[in-house]
């Protein structure tokens, strides 16, 4: 069993952090430019890790799978990025912003890192207006902010519907000044197929080239994983089609504990299903929830155009269940009762699978330029794929996969159970309990990338600084190297009749019948025989085109469903072990009367971080939370 | 619908392209258009036959990764949207589509639909950004913007470096490209202090990547996804004035 150890600092919550940078050992500048690092992903965290490391004097090494650093997904966030700057004046306050996501994860998050990531939440939106990002002003020049799903302050601040993507140039700018200084080597279109460890550190990595099939060895003195998270384990979700959770499962099989890996959130608005083929589904920000009303027909299976039905007979159900919230209710309750609405059969749309997000209201009270002056750019995404006008007729929405606050188990320090291997972003677990609030995650990749990690890793590389540039000709190198050439190989060698793309959408069914936004022990078990059989179903009728020493997109998307199909069940098997609802993670079996999530303090308030072992049932370990500062209360939005 | 596709086919940059023909019966209306390639691929691979090979990542407009002329059109022939966004409702049953990689001489072909554009980065890297290192930045309201420029800063930093307003240019110009990261900083007091510099080197990588010049047709405006203005390129050249 591993030991897990969260190095959580002493004193007051508040002071925690500061104690810690205090007393925290730091490389002489003379010792950073002998050290190596290697980052894997290019996002918020990845790249602002990468830039900030490279600005501190390490040698960093930054590896993405794309053709350029400035497409990771992180890219497509829209809604927004919080920050405790109390801009507005309503009471918000670094406390606040703690207590909320605390709330929001419904308190299943470390109360020590959720509170640091909430004291960091500042400097980040600084460093972001410092680097150019054009967030959304007022009039009188100074910074705009605006509310979001489940908080009652307004601390997001915004760039329209794009805020990632301009946050995720901001982190792409100063990645490439550090390019330009020389501290920092890019190496795009890679897949990291191995983690080297050596004497029981993180020492390298093994990469393919997706253009040329090279496998490379990169060695170094500590690794650090910005990969993101693994939704598009359900095939159909909001996540970039090739994002996958490769790198974080080679990571697990090599020693690094896994944790909560059930708990993923399932976004309440996104574009619904519109064809078998379909490749994503496409999401329509949480903000549009500040000014659209959500609501179904009071009469089940009304066939009526939306705008037919008269006032008194739409269920406004948000509104209707959860007054205090109403439409701004966080993403697991509105996911869950939009669900709960379409299964009783009051659903629109073509397929019974979709809601009513309606912006008549808004548009009569504020204007049509107001709403288009916020929304613009999302109304004319929404047009051009579904071919309807939001202005003239309600948007139809239904959830879809979207973000796994489980990840890597990481200490106060950002580190895994492997010394020198750390996970940072949404590919870490640490601060987003069972459920994420919106505009969190941009907050927590940068505060991970651009002010925690360059702190805490400095006190595992201040005891490398004896250990020379580590060669990459050892036996764990020639051992890494062998195991990724011979599974590239079986793929290549089972020349069956279906394509990895089919296991995939198949794959992706049963995790998103079973293991999506509601859950039950029955329903558990038979997917994991499902999973099970899949499984073997592909290792031995996969059929992969192509050779391996060559570009071959079929052989990178066999390898990472094939990696799924392991994870799958990992996440399977944790659901099923917590036997109670909490945020995201609803178990039938646990529910209040009126149908409201369930928690057992009493049994479940722990992290469960899993460790591989072989191909028998992974070990669970548990971290138990501990609340000192905050109260457990239930969650209600009521 | 049954469609026609003409599609170019290329196993690398020395090896000589052809196109290649393909009947694809069971396209729905309601299908992306990489949805229809992704059908096409299905096909292919379950005859044994290589696949497309194409960029994609986000399909939801963003990221930048997919691009190809379709029908000579650089994202195809509907305004504003990327190849991923292009609805097949925009096709008629029966239509033969003809769908080419990026051509221009910065861009050379990796293999089928998909170019390598790191010459983009490589102009990014030469000076679009601004010189500020973490934990260096003042708080973020003691420098006021006007909302007005803040908002054009915007409409430029929307870029998704693509490549098509290079693949819709004559001369292969980045000046599109290029003028859309210069306007950003340019309009906003944060990049004020590196202004000159960052024009000049931004210009001068370009120049050495082999972009051409721009000769103001406007193609690059109105092939754009994100529909970024040719006044850009004015204020470039503005920029670039003020620089010496």
């Amino acid at each position: 069993m591993i030991t897990l150890n969260a190095k959580i600092p002493e004193g007051p919550l508040g002071e925690k952090w500061t104690r810690y940078k205090a007393a925290s050992k730091l490389v002489n500048p003379a010792n950073k430019k002998k050290l190596d690092i290697i980052v894997i992903g290019t996002g918020l965290s990845g790249a602002g890790a990468a830039s900030s490391l490279g600005e501190l004097g390490y040698n960093v090494k930054v590896f993405c799978y794309q053709d350029s650093p400035r497409r990771a997904h992180s890219v497509a966030a829209q809604g927004g990025i919080n920050a405790a700057k109390n801009y507005k004046n309503d009471g918000d306050n670094v406390y606040r912003l703690f207590y909320d996501m605390i709330k929001g994860g419904d308190f299943r998050a470390r109360e020590a890192n959720v509170y640091r990531i909430a004291e960091v939440s500042n400097q980040v939106i600084d460093h972001y207006t410092a680097l150019g990002v054009p967030f959304a002003r007022e009039y009188g020049g100074t910074l705009d902010t605006r509310s979001f799903g489940g908080v009652q302050v307004s601390r997001t601040f915004y760039a329209k519907g794009q805020t990632g993507q301009q946050c995720l140039l901001g982190a792409y700018s100063s990645l490439n000044r550090q390019i330009k200084a020389g501290t920092v080597k890019m190496f795009p279109r890679r897949d990291m197929l191995e983690l080297v460890v050596i004497d029981g550190k993180a020492r390298g990595i093994i990469t393919r080239n997706l253009i040329t099939g090279e496998i490379e060895r990169h060695s170094a003195h500590a690794v650090v994983l910005a990969t993101g998270g693994y939704g598009t384990v359900y095939y159909l979700s909001t996540l970039a089609v090739n994002s996958n959770a490769s790198a974080a499962w080679k990571a697990y099989k090599k020693g690094a504990a896994f944790a909560n890996p059930s708990f993923v959130q399932i976004h309440p608005t996104s574009i619904p299903q519109l064809n078998e083929f379909q490749s994503k589904l496409t999401l329509m920000s949480e903000s549009l929830r500040n000014d659209g009303r959500i609501w179904v027909p009071r009469q089940k299976g009304d066939t009526r155009p939306a705008n037919d039905i008269p006032e008194e007979e739409r269920d406004y159900y948000l509104e209707r269940r959860y007054p205090a919230f109403g439409n701004l209710v966080p993403r697991d309750v509105a996911s869950r009762a939009a669900k709960e609405r379409c299964d009783a059969g009051y659903g629109v749309g073509k397929t019974g699978l979709a809601v009513n997000l309606d912006f008549r209201d808004a548009i009569k009270k504020q204007g049509k330029k107001s709403i288009e002056n916020k929304y613009g750019n999302l109304f004319d995404m929404y047009r051009a794929i579904t071919g309807m006008n939001p202005y003239e007729e309600p948007m139809q929405i239904y959830p879809a996969g979207h973000y796994t606050m489980g990840g890597l188990w990481v200490d106060y320090e950002l580190m895994t159970t492997i010394p020198g291997l750390f996970a940072i972003g949404e590919s870490n677990f640490s601060d987003h309990g069972a459920n994420r609030l919106g505009a969190s995650s941009l907050m927590q990749a940068a505060g991970d990338g651009y002010f925690i990690l360059p702190v805490t890793i400095s006190s595992f590389l201040s005891g490398e600084i004896r250990i020379p540039r580590i060669p990459t000709d050892g036996p764990e190198f020639d051992e890494a190297e062998k195991n990724v050439r011979e599974r590239l190989e079986k793929l290549l060698s089972i020349k069956g009749k279906q394509s990895a793309a089919s296991f995939h959408r198949r794959l992706g069914k049963i995790m998103w019948d079973y293991c999506g936004m509601t859950r039950n022990e029955a329903g558990l078990k038979k997917a994991k025989d499902m999973v099970r059989e899949l499984r073997s179903e592909f290792w031995s009728d996969l059929k992969v085109t192509g050779e391996g020493d060559d570009l071959n997109q079929q052989l990178e998307k066999a390898g990472r469903v094939a990696d799924f199909l392991e994870l799958a069940e990992l996440m399977i098997t944790d659901a099923l072990n917590r036997k109670e609802s909490c945020g995201a993670h609803f178990r039938e079996e646990s529910q209040t009367p009126d149908g409201e999530a369930m928690r057992i303090d009493s049994e479940y308030s722990y992290v469960a971080a899993w460790e591989y072992n072989g191909g028998d049932e992974p070990i669970l370990n548990k971290e138990p939370l501990k609340f000192e500062f905050v109260e457990l209360k239930e969650r209600s939005y009521k | 619908m049954k469609l026609r596709l003409k599609i170019w086919r290329q196993k690398n940059a020395e090896a000589k392209g052809a196109f290649a023909s393909y009947d694809l019966d069971g396209v729905s209306p309601d299908m992306s258009f990489l949805e229809m390639l992704d059908l096409l691929n299905s096909r292919l691979v379950s005859e044994s036959k290589e696949p497309v090979a194409f960029d994609h990542d986000c399909r939801e407009g963003i990221c930048g990764s997919c691009g190809m002329y379709i029908n000579g059109y650089p994202h195809g022939p509907v305004p504003g949207l990327t190849t991923c966004h292009l609805s097949m409702r925009y096709f008629r049953d029966g239509e033969t589509i003809t769908i080419e990689p990026w051509r221009a001489k910065p861009f050379p072909v990796i293999r089928d639909l998909i170019v390598d554009r790191s010459a983009m980065d490589k102009i990014q890297v030469a000076g679009g950004f601004i010189s500020v290192t973490a934990g260096a930045a003042p708080e973020a309201n003691s420098n006021l913007v006007r909302k007005h420029s803040s908002d054009l800063a915007f409409d430029s930093a929307i870029c998704i470096g693509c490549g098509a307003c290079v693949a819709a240019c004559k001369n292969a110009s980045a000046m599109l490209f290029v003028s859309a990261r210069v306007s950003q900083y340019a309009l906003l007091p944060q990049g004020r202090p590196e202004a000159k510099e960052r024009v000049r080197a931004m210009v001068e990588e370009m120049d050495r990547q082999g972009f051409g010049n721009c000769s103001n047709t406007g193609a690059c405006e109105a092939q754009c996804p994100k529909q970024i203005r040719l006044f850009n390129i004015a204020r470039l050249n503005r920029e670039y004035y003020k620089s010496y």
